[in-house]
């Protein structure tokens, strides 16, 4: 038996080893989805590699640096009047961008729809890769100690690079588009097809789940998707470089990455990502009409009717109660300050001449009879329609005024068009008093109005 | 069992000082690492490998051989993204295979070294594609065709590696 052990001794170590390594491989594939498995050895091992290379990379940029700023300035004039110059035009295209944009920002508050923004980046400097040309991954220089954590979108201004793998105390895993297990959930930019982007064995990155029917150009732009939840929607990946039939009824798109993944230097890692209702605060509660009315000529508003009048005042009532319900209006708001959003809800009250729909269109913080109203809003009415809602509707339609209420409001909005009754308050413009309660909304005006 | 750096068998055989032994393996890991993120074309050799096979060549003991590519190779895997074990399987069985092959053949000349090199970059591939394939479920696509260039590229760097490194080899 010795003999035997002793003569296959080499085998016997061989297959030990091979069956411990296979074992533990069978371990972690069992458990894909756990990297804490193997977490200590990689950080052995990172720890063992990363310092020389964060040191290497440091007297590199260093060298690169002084002799950058400090020794190779030819061209720099010339390519600082270009770059004044660019600016300049990039200031005349950011004026344009920002009406669209803002645009953009109305229509999606009128749809709720839900916008990602990132909100919070950091900053990594690439220092190595895994050296494989199987296993497409870099490592940054930044780790848990800065906030990073696993599945962190990481881009740079060209477009996405790849996601947080694993996350050790100062460096990072990251995991690129191109390596074979990354999927990044992407989208067409101009026929707004989906597909997952998925890196091949090579090194490729290709749009999968694309279905053959479907038109793909060439130079088609890609965008992320944000179905990943890892990379926010509308960032910019690549283009399409190649069309061609794949199998099962999809298509296969090879992408060319817009960042240059194989000489990464600088990379974004996106820390935090803000999911918010794409409202504006000057364009909540406004509708598609008033933003058109906005746009198109003004119209001569008509005189007001009594019966217009009435019907305001209960629409402006209603309004005011249910601006109150939501809690939209702040109580300790000052009265006398402008509210340009009353302007447009105000003028597209007086040319329909529909008191329900300015009920819905005005946004909080307007001044409705009753009482639950900021001022500025009655400026810009006193601006447009003048004695309509003071003359005939509010001395009518105001309801009787309780002990503990304030009797600024009232009054502020009686100053403001002009028109103070004998019984009012007179208080001054300079002390403003707040709002009604919220919690104590005022009830229905029509109904308490005496006629 | 005592396993040591050196082994006494009819054919020369060497040891190295421990900085070597550590610190060889260390840096063509580091380098692996590095370089390639400036040179990207650097990815297609795999300097762990050919140091595998020069320590495994000189020390002409199989254990040893498959201990230095389990390790370098494991280390490899812990760097990459992958499971750790692919590299770490395939550096194993080139270790002990080339350790087995300097124990009967004299592989100090350039053209020996040439042949054996491409060969075992050959057999390293093999077993990466198959257990990649078989057990993590990986695609990868065999060619060839890329095989046997990236394998003349490494044996043609291993040679001048093997070189340079031959400077460091220790007489039993």
């Amino acid at each position: 038996m010795e003999s035997v052990l002793g003569r296959y001794r080499n085998l016997i170590i061989l297959v030990g080893v091979l069956f411990l390594q296979v074992l533990g491989l069978a371990v972690q594939v069992k458990r894909s989805s756990d990297a804490e498995s193997t977490r200590l050895i990689r950080i052995w091992a990172v720890s063992a590699i990363t310092p020389l290379e964060r040191g290497l990379v440091w007297v590199q940029n260093g060298a690169g640096n002084l002799w950058h700023n400090y020794f190779y300035l030819r061209g720099v004039r010339a390519e600082n009047r270009q770059l004044k110059e660019q600016i300049e035009q990039m200031r005349l295209e950011q004026v344009r961008l920002n009406e669209d944009a803002a645009q953009a920002r109305r229509l999606q508050a009128l749809l709720s729809f839900k916008e990602q923004f990132v909100s919070r980046t950091v900053a990594a400097q690439v220092i190595g890769s895994s050296g494989s040309d199987l296993s497409r991954i870099v490592y940054i220089d930044k780790g848990e100690n800065d906030g990073l954590r696993r599945d962190l979108a990481v881009v740079t201004a060209d477009g996405i690079v790849g996601k947080v793998l694993q996350a050790f105390p100062t460096v990072s895993q990251v995991l690129l588009i191109n390596d074979q297990s990354s999927g990044v959930g992407a989208i067409l930019e101009k026929s707004r097809l989906q597909g997952v982007l998925r890196g091949t064995a090579n090194g490729e990155v290709m749009l999968e789940r694309v279905m053959s029917d479907e038109e793909v150009a060439p130079g088609d732009t890609v965008l992320t998707s944000g179905g990943d939840q890892i990379f926010p929607k509308g960032l910019r990946v690549g283009t399409v470089s190649k069309v061609g039939t794949g199998k099962d009824l999809f298509l296969n798109v090879r992408i060319r990455p817009a960042a240059n993944l194989s000489k990464l230097e600088e990379v974004l890692v996106v820390t935090e990502k803000q999911e918010r209702q794409a409202a504006a605060q000057v364009t909540e509660r406004m509708r598609a009409a008033d933003i058109l009315a906005q746009r198109l000529p003004s119209v001569p508003d008509k005189p007001a009717t009594p019966e217009a009048n009435a019907g305001g005042t209960a629409g402006n009532a209603a309004t005011g109660t249910a601006g109150g319900a939501s809690g939209a209006l702040p109580p300790s708001k000052p009265l006398t300050v402008p509210n340009p959003q009353a302007g447009a809800a105000t003028k597209t009250q007086s040319p329909s001449g529909s008191t329900k729909q300015d009920a819905g269109s005005i946004p909080p913080g307007i001044v409705t009879p009753s009482g639950s109203q900021a001022a500025g809003s009655s400026h810009t009415r006193s601006a447009t329609v003048p004695g309509q809602t003071v003359s005939n509707g509010a001395p009518k339609t105001a309801p009787p005024r309780r002990a503990s209420e304030p009797a600024a409001q009232t009054g502020n909005s009686q100053k403001t068009v002009g028109s103070k009754p004998a019984d009012s308050p007179a208080t001054s413009p300079e002390t403003p008093k707040p709002a009604l309660p919220q919690s104590n909304p005022q009830p229905p005006a029509a109904d308490d109005s005496p006629n | 069992m005592q396993i040591t750096y050196t082994s006494g068998e009819q054919v020369e055989v060497y040891r190295f000082s421990l900085p070597v032994t550590v610190g060889v393996p260390l840096l063509a890991l580091f380098l692996q690492a590095f370089v390639p993120r400036r040179f990207p074309f650097f990815s297609y050799f795999d300097l762990p490998l050919l140091v595998t096979i020069f320590f495994a060549m000189a020390r002409r003991n199989p254990i040893s051989g498959l201990l230095t590519g389990a390790v370098i190779g494991l280390v490899q895997d812990s760097i990459g993204g992958h499971a750790i074990g692919l590299y770490g399987i395939a550096k194993t069985v080139v270790g002990f295979g080339a350790s087995s092959l300097g124990v009967k053949l004299d592989v100090e000349n350039a053209g020996a070294r040439l042949l054996v090199t491409l060969g075992f970059y050959l057999i390293h591939g093999v077993v990466y594609f198959a257990v990649a394939r078989g057990m993590v479920n990986m695609t990868l696509n065999w060619s060839w065709g890329h095989s046997i260039l990236a394998g003349l590229a490494n044996a043609l760097l291993g040679v001048v590696l093997y070189f340079l490194l031959d400077k460091f080899k220790q007489r039993t």
